[in-house]
């Protein structure tokens, strides 16, 4: 009660002064607690107009979200949160004015659209303030909505400036309001000139703005138009009906009349179970129903049906064509001229773009296949039970990153382990199944696949249906970005560089140590290996091992950049066979051929056909099945005698 | 041979003996039609939960008009036609009084051949793509007209936006969503050319290009908002190229249809921070219905940090006006239930009341939702109820269309016509 | 096949195929059974689900049968069989959505004031069908739907050029065993994930649904027109079953198992193992789509989930613990699966409470599933089909040519 009467005082004694932030606000308090874009505009303007000293940090506060209201006076405080409840605060002093239980106040939550109103406000007060972060704010602001009385503003406050990457952006912001707003001709065409080396969506969309243009019809172009170019009806620009759809709309011809309104009218004209003279029970086709309904045109005086060559000669005898909304010539010829210049590069980087993304998709699925590829070509045997190693690696690394926090220290520790995991889980399944099956590898096949559905399943008992988070570390956030066009995540390019690592390693091990080279002679030739004085139940198990494992790593880096499910592995295995089979098997670089040969298809036909990634799968599968028609080997053959194998 | 023949027939047995024992009026039973295995059980297992929480309250209430209920939980394994097998099952072998079930559209339309032939009733909680009103079935999630034309508005209005992303993973509920909200769209002025249209494949996880496709939309100048319809754990993937790319929610926002808690909590939301979700529920919804759900949630799944949904809530709705109807009606029995359900009304998780319309839809306050650092969502705007329309007003061929089983006594309506187009649903 | 013939077994008689006519008795009298017990017609004891569910059994028992030919005989694991199966199934369903709601959309009609035009019927009917999934029109692909003789030839023409084609390609490129089933996963992956989008046209993700209303059997009811299909698929099982009987028998089955067990071998002894392969394969699809046209009008719902790899290697599956390379294996073991699987995951198995943790069949099923075929795999590759080795020998028992001792018996089709 006491804080009551002693905000009471406090209101009283600056209501004496001036009106205080908190009348303001009190005027229109719902404006404030439940504001929208359009209708926010009104209370700024008086907040701002009032020039209370107090107003911007109000606004950013609102901004921020940290503005709450309380629900019995409709009061507005800051709070802050204290156990159950808040402690208030006052929003002109900062003191602490009293406390308020859990439902007593409500945080007011202006959404984004407002958030960016009141961030336009805040321009003027931020642009030139001591602290950097609220520059930036004000500049973000600038760029999301420009408008001409920024510019002013801004380049009075470049000079000033002393944070060079601000500057650097102040100016370059500068150039983009110069170009689109700048009143003198000539200094506007030259700021626009200035754009076309800039390729950065910001400079684009302002040129794009400027050569807004709309389809528009006369009977003729007009001598003053701004013409982007002719459109003639028929074409896939504009169809024919469309064409004649503006005509109608621009009243320079008479409607058409639908199907739907030749029956309507035809039922309104039944009489006696006739239309004129026909009988009803006739008109069942279109035919039927044109006749009549022309000679109740006739007869009623009804809008006549439009022939195709009325039609045809209305089209005719008009122009139709697309004009630039901006009526000056000059302004849009630089434009234009700009903005080829900015899209060939586009093109360019765009190209490179989707190159990167391929490389990335390859990676991805030679980590996956890689494995695979390692024991089919040892052993011979298709393991339908890899894509649940590379789950169970995706699985160790969410345990591991519930056990350790530390988002860094988790990875680390989860790669090798999720290696160890698998390895062991894959020398089990030699050992117990795929053993006791050998030179039978269609049951092994059917064999993996039962381990396959049981692990799934046991993965689902365990861990449950849900996705479980696997976080990449805040270093591997975020993507290296050339410009607007060209950018990679990073965690993309750490895949990369895994699965380079694994191409190296695996390289290393069979060319460079003895088990690859027990590893290889088995491959080509297991009873002449054996009678060398390997062991190739050793060598067996010890690839399977290894494929294994690198499928567990796999796994934890295609957690970290999609998902954690128990269905993650059948997502991935029909793709590993793809690049195991195409590539060739037994060999670690076919399987790099296959698996790039698998990534840059797919992202190719993903990008001509931009709209339907299904499709994109379903012919990369279609090619590859022609593919194997030409090499039923794969890409990198085995020569010789393993090729019989 | 014998085997053969003495296995099936110990099978017929087993099965024929369920089929034949006599039914009594107690217990009340109730047929649970959720995936708890398959590539649903990710979202259904949860509903199937929330059930069993909803029954074993009102038992402990004392049950329904005056037996106890029994659930009968099947598991339809993700399977379509299984859920039609299972529907059958649970309607003549289980004799079950209703239905609570289902989560896509095409589980939906399986099963309601067998509803509308064998006379069932059945509660469907999830939003779907409206274009439907089964005599049978009661839709407790949204309509389009209570999801997405809200949010399409909020778009347009408080965001300014006027270039759109529609992004969705390729099946009904995206397709005919997308569908209403171009015509949509178009009937607001966007036209055509600035409505981007993307589909892809259930459990996609290279979004790579899609991603920077839609970044690269903003060169226009337009501003660009991403509507998405992906579905399920295509979503993780999705949001998380979001993040790396950078995309923040101020300069491109993404609002979801398909995106609440559960599937927030396989991500880490810090970089997520402002885009959106439109729902007609939010876990953080800030009233003492919704705080005391979610209280006896956490005690009955033991687990404080499962976190509560949007289908839930069109459950919870869904159960008492059953039991409100049941006890209105004096019987289980379906015809008694079905007229009794429409115009009986539960207060909602969110504040407000939904009321059954007669064309078995409800009403519902359509909420926007911005992305927290903690996998919620705060509610920046919250509608009053809104009625769900059956058919939409958007498309041409179903502007003409009604459903009222209270006066017209059809789902399908031909209002220029006035006629029934017909009394079964489109399957 | 243009070796001289030796003469072996110049003709198949189902005296001289004592399993084939066994296999047949049991299925007629299991068929009279269920009859007399259904609800339908007969004592009311099975409901009408459970017919349903054993009808459909009898098509997937059909299905393995083809499938144990093309993989227990003919050493070809196609996991693609299940996607002729569905193909078969879209076939049929594509008349069954047409005729249906041409019936539908007629009767509405006709309460019109004009009678429609050919153009507002079939427009009337597309957006009957394809509004569900936001489309207006219909697709190239529906151009025979309104015919059910066009349709039921496309039951048989479709599936059998797709897998003529395939064929003729893989086998004339010599790619065999693991390749070749790598190879027909992918063209069972392509065409799932075809169907997949809404834009082929045949409604996408959703599929055709409501496929048990057979258009002009309204006033029959389900629980009759279960127990037509219930026979129609018993007797077309039992076709099937003797018509791989006969084909797998005699000179013709030696050298389809030969192919098994030694390709190279028999293409060296003149025999044209292409030709054969592909007669087998081409075949072997066709029936499964049969068996898919009677399976989908008593599931009621086909969507492109029925054709995902997964369905396929599931049939293999099947017929691996039934026993390959014996026909009534292959059925026997499709049949106690897929009834098993509906068993435990329809909740009929009771929980087995350990204690500490409470083993729930529903989660607990797909484990068990997958480790009983680990084990079946390698502990008894003749499958359950081996359990009927036991029984003493006959003389002029046939039909146990499995895969370890098949093709080179030394008594090799004597009667």
């Amino acid at each position: 009660m006491r804080f009551l009467l002693a905000l009471a005082f406090v209101l009283l004694g600056s209501a004496a002064m001036a009106q205080s932030l908190q009348d303001l606000l009190q005027a229109d308090p719902e404006a404030v607690s439940n504001p929208s874009r359009r209708t926010v505009g009104e209370v700024l303007d008086q907040l701002v107009d009032s020039g209370l000293p107090e107003v911007p940090q109000f606004l950013e506060r609102w901004q921020g979200k940290e503005v709450w209201q309380r629900a019995s006076d409709g009061l507005f405080f800051y709070a802050e949160e204290d156990g159950e409840g808040h402690v208030l605060y006052d929003i002109t002093s900062g003191e602490e004015v009293g406390r308020a239980g859990p439902r007593d106040i409500k945080a007011i939550k202006p959404n984004a659209g407002v958030r960016g109103v009141i961030g336009s406000a805040l321009i003027e007060f931020q642009l030139t303030d001591p602290d950097p972060v609220r520059r930036q704010a004000a500049l973000a602001a600038i760029a999301d909505d420009p408008a001409p009385e920024h510019l002013e503003p801004l380049r009075a406050s470049i000079a000033a400036e002393e944070e060079p990457s601000i500057r650097v952006r102040k100016e370059r912001l500068e150039r983009l309001l110069s170009a689109s707003f700048e009143d003198d001709r000539e200094a506007r065409i030259a700021a626009i000139g200035d754009l076309g080396s800039d390729i950065t969506v910001e400079a684009r969309a302002v040129l794009n703005r400027m050569l807004a243009s709309e389809p528009q019809v006369a009977a003729s172009v007009p001598a003053d138009a701004n013409l982007a170019h002719a459109m003639t009806p028929g074409s896939a620009e504009l169809p024919r009906e469309a064409a004649y759809a503006m005509l109608v709309d621009a009243g320079l011809a008479a409607p058409l009349v639908t199907d739907n309104e030749v029956r309507d009218a035809l039922v309104a004209a039944i009489q006696d179970g006739k239309v004129g003279d026909m009988a009803v029970a006739m008109l069942g086709t279109d035919e039927a129903r044109h006749v009549a309904y022309d000679a109740l045109a006739l007869r009623d005086g009804l809008p006549p049906r439009v022939t195709e060559a009325e039609m045809e000669a209305a089209l005719d005898s008009h122009a139709f064509w697309q004009g630039y909304v901006e009526p000056d010539q000059g302004i849009t010829q630089a434009a234009e001229r700009a903005l080829a210049s900015a899209e060939t590069r586009v093109g360019v980087y765009k190209t490179a773009d989707v190159a990167l993304d391929a490389v990335s998709l390859a990676s991805i699925y030679f980590l996956a296949a890689i494995g695979l590829a390692i024991t089919f070509g040892v052993m011979g045997v298709i393991n339908m039970a890899h894509g649940e190693f590379i789950m169970m690696g995706a699985y160790t690394g969410y345990v591991v990153q519930t056990l350790v926090p530390d988002y860094t220290l988790s990875l680390i520790l989860a790669l090798p382990l999720a290696f160890i995991v698998t390895f062991a889980a894959g020398v089990v399944m030699e050992r117990l199944v795929i053993r006791h099956l050998a030179h039978r590898p269609l049951e092994t096949l059917l064999a993996t696949f039962g381990i396959s559905i049981a692990l799934q399943q046991i993965a689902k008992n365990i861990f449950g249906t849900q996705a479980r988070p696997l976080t990449s570390p805040a270093w591997l956030d975020g993507a290296w970005v050339v410009n607007d066009v060209l950018g990679i995540a990073y965690i993309r390019i750490a895949i990369f560089v895994l699965a380079l690592l694994f191409l190296g390693l695996l390289l290393f091990i069979l060319k460079r140590t003895r088990l690859g080279l027990e590893v290889r002679a088995v491959t080509q030739n297991p009873g002449m290996a054996a009678s060398m004085g390997i062991d190739p139940d050793r060598i067996a198990m010890m690839t399977f091992g290894l494929g294994s494992g690198i499928a567990g790593i796999a796994g934890v880096a295609i957690g970290l950049y999609a998902k954690v499910t128990s269905e993650m592995g059948s997502d991935y295995i029909v793709q590993s066979f793809m690049t195991v089979v195409v590539g060739g098997v037994g060999n670690v670089w076919g399987t790099l051929a296959g698996a790039s040969l698998i990534g840059i298809l797919q992202k190719g036909i993903e990008w001509f056909n931009p709209s339907n990634t299904l499709a994109a799968q379903t012919y990369m599968i279609l090619f590859i099945i022609a593919f194997i028609q030409f090499r039923p080997r794969g890409i990198v053959a085995m020569k010789g005698r393993a090729a019989g194998a | 041979m014998t085997k053969t023949s003495l296995s099936i027939a110990a099978l017929l047995a087993a099965l024929g003996a369920t089929g034949a024992a006599a039914q009594d009026a107690c217990p009340i039973k109730v047929g649970v039609l959720h995936s708890l295995s398959g590539t649903m059980a990710i979202s259904e297992t949860t509903l199937k939960d929330t059930m069993l929480m909803l029954i074993e309250q009102q038992n402990a209430k004392g049950g329904l008009l005056g037996c106890q209920i029994e659930p009968v939980v099947v598991d339809p394994a993700s399977d379509w036609p299984l859920f039609a097998e299972k529907a059958r099952e649970l309607l003549t072998v289980n004799e079950v009084d209703v239905i609570f079930g289902a989560w896509t559209s095409v589980s939906r339309k399986s099963v309601l051949p067998v509803l509308e032939e064998l006379n069932g009733l059945m509660f469907y909680p999830v939003q779907y793509e409206g274009e439907e009103s089964s005599k049978n079935v009661f839709y407790t999630g949204a309509a389009p007209n209570q999801q997405a034309i809200p949010a399409v508005d909020y778009y347009l209005d408080e965001l300014g936006i006027t270039k759109f992303a529609l992004l969705g993973t390729d099946y009904v509920y995206p397709r005919t969503t997308n569908n209403i909200l171009a015509a949509y769209l178009e009937s607001k002025g966007i036209p055509e050319e600035d409505i981007f249209v993307n589909y892809t494949p259930f459990g996609q996880s290279d979004w790579a290009t899609i991603v920077s496709d839609v970044k690269a939309l903003a060169a226009d100048g337009e501003p660009v908002g991403v509507i998405s319809t992906i579905n399920g754990d295509a979503n993780i993937g999705f949001y998380k190229e979001l993040a790396a790319q950078g995309i923040s929610a101020d300069d491109m926002p993404v609002v979801a249809f398909s995106v609440g808690e559960e599937e927030l909590s396989g991500l880490d939301t810090t970089n997520l921070v402002g885009h959106l979700a439109a729902w007609n529920y939010f876990m953080s919804a800030d009233t003492p219905e919704n705080a005391a759900f979610i209280d006896a949630w956490h005690a009955y799944i033991g687990d404080e940090s499962r976190v509560t949904n949007d289908p839930m809530e069109a459950h919870y709705i869904g159960f008492n006006m059953w039991v409100q109807a049941v006890e209105q009606a004096g019987t289980t029995e379906v015809d008694a239930v079905t007229a009794a359900m429409i115009g009986q009304e539960v207060p909602n998780l969110t504040g407000g009341t939904a009321v059954m319309l007669p064309n078995h839809h409800l009403t519902k306050p359509v909420l926007i939702g911005e992305i927290t650092a903690e996998g919620q969502f705060d509610i920046i705007s919250q509608t009053e109820e809104v009625p769900g329309d059956a058919w939409t007003d958007f498309l041409p061929e179903s502007a003409v269309l009604e459903a009222d089983w209270q006066k017209l006594n059809c789902g399908m309506f031909n209002t220029e016509t006035q006629t029934c187009v017909q009394l079964t649903s489109n399957y | 096949m243009t070796a001289t013939p030796i003469a072996l077994r110049p003709r198949f008689t189902l005296a001289g195929n004592p399993s084939v006519l066994w296999a047949l008795l049991v299925l007629a009298i299991f068929t009279l059974g269920v009859t007399v017990l259904a609800e339908g017609v007969g004592a009311g004891v099975i409901s009408t689900s459970f017919v349903k569910t054993l009808g459909k059994t009898l098509c997937l028992c059909l299905a393995a049968v083809a499938m144990d030919v093309v993989w227990g005989y003919c050493g070809i694991l196609s996991l693609g069989h299940m996607a002729f199966f569905g193909i078969g199934g879209y076939a049929i369903g594509q008349w069954l959505m047409t005729a249906r709601t041409t019936d539908i959309v007629a009767q509405n009609l006709a309460g019109q004031p004009l009678p429609p035009t050919p153009r507002e019927l079939e427009q009337a009917v597309a957006s009957q069908i394809f509004g569900v999934v936001g489309a207006e029109d219909f697709p190239w692909i529906w151009a025979f739907s309104d015919s059910l003789a066009l349709q039921l030839l496309m039951v048989v023409l479709v599936p059998g050029l797709l897998a003529g084609l395939f064929g003729w390609l893989a086998f004339r490129s010599r790619v065999t065993g693991v390749y070749l089933s790598i190879l027909t996963q992918g063209m069972t992956l392509a065409l799932s994930l075809w169907l997949f989008q809404n834009d082929s046209g045949l409604r996408g993700n959703n599929g055709l649904s409501g496929l048990q209303n057979i258009p002009g059997l309204d006033q029959w009811g389900q629980d009759a027109i279960s127990i037509g299909f219930f026979w129609a698929s018993a007797l077309a099982l039992a076709l099937g079953y003797l018509l791989f009987a006969w084909l797998t028998s005699g000179r013709r089955g030696a050298v389809i198992r030969a192919i098994r067990d030694d390709e190279a071998r028999v293409r060296f002894l003149g025999y044209g193992v292409e030709g054969t392969k592909l007669l087998v394969f081409t075949l072997t699809a066709v029936v499964a789509a049969i068996a898919g046209a009677l399976y989908y009008p008593q599931a009621g719902i086909i969507n492109p989930g029925e054709v995902a790899p997964l369905a396929s290697i599931y049939l293999a599956v099947w017929v691996a613990i039934g026993g390959r390379g014996r026909l009534y294996g292959a059925a026997l073991g499709a049949a106690l699966v897929s009834l098993m699987s509906s068993w435990f995951t329809g909740g009929g198995a009771p929980d087995i409470p350990l204690g500490v943790y409470t083993i729930r069949w529903t989660d607990w099923w797909t484990v068990l599933l997958g480790l009983t075929f680990v084990a079946v795999t390698l502990l008894a590759p003749k499958g359950l089909g081996g359990l009927f080795d036991l029984v003493p020998r006959r003389a002029n028992r046939q039909g146990d040519w499995g895969p370890d001792d098949g093709a080179w018996r030394s008594e090799e089709g004597q009667p």
